[in-house]
């Protein structure tokens, strides 16, 4: 982790007609950092994550990514980051291979390359059987798992995961936050929602939302301190009960 | 431009692992080429008739001998009466009913006049037409060979002999066949692209691909091209089914034929991909694009003649694109057109094409 700010959020505002999906929310992430994005559903997380990654644009406020106005120069955001979305989103009826292929050569990876890439990251992941296989005929917890590989599969700068271990069994979260562990080395910043206070405790830092806004924001040793709670479920309970937003 | 590889290849290898779609490529074609010009004729045939013989005389039972012998005609029944008649009608078993008077064969030999009364059912308007029209035929013939036996120099109206230019034995199928082409076109190159990308919508495969540096052009040719080439094989195959199974092919030149087919093929794989991007599932694209393709097939001139609806309608039809192609496909076929002649055709249809293009990439937005 170095003091260089990847992420910087000034007021990022997402407003659907009256409704103010994210209010006003600022917040820096440092390269090389794992940021915990906490909030109870409906806080508008995934919304200020969308923002982010250039899929929705801004109501009011500014965020740069990886040095790009979100607003303004989307597209470069997107060669600079990964993305692994709430739903999956690897083709089911593409092979494993196809699939790190095409979303190799879509960010300019020859199929030579790619092809060399995916042999060391399945022998990595101990998959390398599995490489001709169907993607739709794959147990939830391995295309998580391929799911995240392929989000960082072109070197992101940074990756957004939107509640990647959703689902998933706690043994296959535990190795999934270990590939999370190993990308963060290699230098990638980890920008992840989660609804498990297990996982934000492997956070370096948290933020909580709370409809809308950003009530609190420190590492999890801090956070726990101020809240005065034993684990960061007391924290996150004691601030999101406040919440006024029904599902 | 050099993530559209990667794209084609994946959309490709998607089309094909769908194992039904490959099937309704080469069946579809198939199927409806066999069927279709055989079916969807205009001619009226084998209609059922009753025939009221009041007279019961050797003139009238040699009419009524003619008229069931005639190709158009079953005698279905003899009736005695008109509401026995009436009720083989209202029964939906006959659509015609002849009644000859009782004093036929008397006022015929004294007045060289006399009467025959026809009822149609005219629910299907054509069909009652027609089958008037042949009954009046045959009753005329009639008239004439009883004439002619009794030596009367016969007072014959002037006889009309047409001559039927392009389709001389005024056969549906050569009309036919080069429509279905692109009725069939309209149908898969008009529905399967729309429902390829609300799919990867309803999937959310969709979201990893907008969060990826890829052009808006790249992603929509890669969802194109693939029903182009699907297009082109339709139109190749269709021909060849038409001149093998019917031996009609193109009076004009295979090429026009092609070409016509491409401009064609562009703008309706546009105007697909542009009610995609405005849908959110599967249900809106098929509902909106079913809704466009109904309306579109009907007004086209494919099935009832453009010539034959209210002037307001005919003009309404110049924004329907399948009316330039099923025009073009027609004069191309039977009158072989060339190229000059069918400019007037050629011109709306790219200008069509090149505003929908413009409109499925335009609403193809990466970012909400």
């Amino acid at each position: 982790m170095t003091d260089k700010i990847v992420i910087k959020a000034e007021g990022l505002t997402k407003q659907f007609g009256k409704f103010i999906a994210t209010n006003h929310i600022s917040f820096e992430v440092h390269e090389g950092e794992i940021f915990g994005f906490l909030g109870a559903n409906g806080a508008g997380k995934t919304t200020a994550m969308r923002m982010l990654c250039g899929l929705s644009h801004p109501s009011d406020g500014r965020a740069s990514v990886a040095g790009y106005d979100i607003a303004t120069q989307a597209e470069e955001v997107k060669r600079h980051i990964g993305y692994m979305s709430q739903k999956f989103s690897l083709y089911d009826d593409l092979t494993v291979e196809e699939n790190f292929t095409l979303f190799g050569g879509i960010y300019g990876i020859s199929r030579q390359k790619a092809k060399e890439k995916t042999t060391s990251l399945l022998t990595e992941l101990g998959f390398e059987s599995e490489r001709k296989t169907m993607v739709r005929s794959l147990p939830l917890g391995w295309k998580q798992k391929l799911a995240f590989s392929l989000a960082i599969f072109h070197n992101p700068h940074i990756v957004f995961l939107d509640e990647p271990t959703g689902g998933v069994d706690p043994v296959t979260r535990r190795q999934f936050w270990e590939l999370i562990y190993r990308a963060a080395d290699r230098g990638i910043t980890v920008f992840v929602t989660t609804h498990y206070m297990d996982e934000a405790e492997y956070c370096d830092r948290v933020s909580i939302m709370v409809d809308g806004k950003i009530e609190a924001l420190d590492t999890p040793a801090n956070l726990k301190r101020q809240f005065g709670g034993a684990s960061m479920y007391d924290v996150f309970y004691a601030l999101a009960r406040t919440a006024k937003r029904v599902d | 431009m050099k993530a559209l590889k990667y794209l084609l290849v994946k959309e490709y290898k998607q089309m094909f692992r769908n194992y039904l779609l490959p099937i309704i490529f080469v069946l579809l074609p198939v199927a409806m080429m066999n069927m279709v010009p055989r079916i969807a004729t205009q001619e009226v045939k084998n209609l059922n008739m009753a025939v009221i013989d009041c007279d019961h005389s050797s003139l009238s039972s040699r009419l009524t001998h003619k008229l069931a012998s005639s190709e158009y005609f079953n005698l279905y029944a003899t009736c005695d009466n008109y509401e026995q008649a009436y009720d083989l009608l209202e029964r939906g078993d006959i659509d015609f009913i002849i009644t000859i008077n009782d004093d036929f064969e008397k006022e015929l030999y004294r007045t060289g006049d006399t009467r025959i009364h026809i009822d149609a059912n005219a629910v299907n308007g054509m069909k009652g037409g027609l089958g008037c029209n042949y009954l009046t035929q045959i009753v005329m013939q009639y008239a004439q060979e009883l004439n002619a036996e009794a030596g009367l120099s016969t007072k014959r109206p002037a006889t009309i002999e047409p001559r039927y230019l392009y389709n001389s034995s005024l056969d549906y199928k050569p009309y036919m066949a080069p429509a279905l082409i692109s009725m069939m076109l309209t149908l898969l190159v008009g529905f399967l692209p729309a429902l390829n990308v609300v799919s990867e919508k309803e999937r959310g495969t969709i979201e990893q691909i907008n969060v990826t540096p890829i052009g808006r052009i790249e992603f929509i040719l890669s969802k194109m091209i693939p029903y182009w080439s699907v297009g082109l094989f339709i139109v190749g195959f269709s021909m060849i089914l038409a001149w093998k199974i019917h031996g009609i092919v193109p009076a004009g030149s295979i090429w026009l034929v092609f070409l016509f087919n491409i401009v064609y093929i562009l703008t309706i794989s546009s105007l697909a991909l542009t009610v995609s991007n405005y849908s959110e599932n599967m249900r809106q694209a098929a509902m909106v694009m079913f809704f466009f393709i109904i309306i579109f097939i009907l007004t086209s001139g494919l099935i009832s003649p453009l010539s034959a609806m209210p002037h307001w309608a005919q003009e309404a039809t110049r924004i329907n694109p399948v009316r330039y192609i099923a025009t073009a496909m027609r004069d191309i076929y039977l009158k072989g057109s060339t190229f000059s002649q069918l400019i007037s055709q050629f011109i709306p249809l790219c200008i069509y094409s090149i505003i929908s293009s413009i409109w499925a990439i335009a609403s193809y937005q990466k970012k909400e």
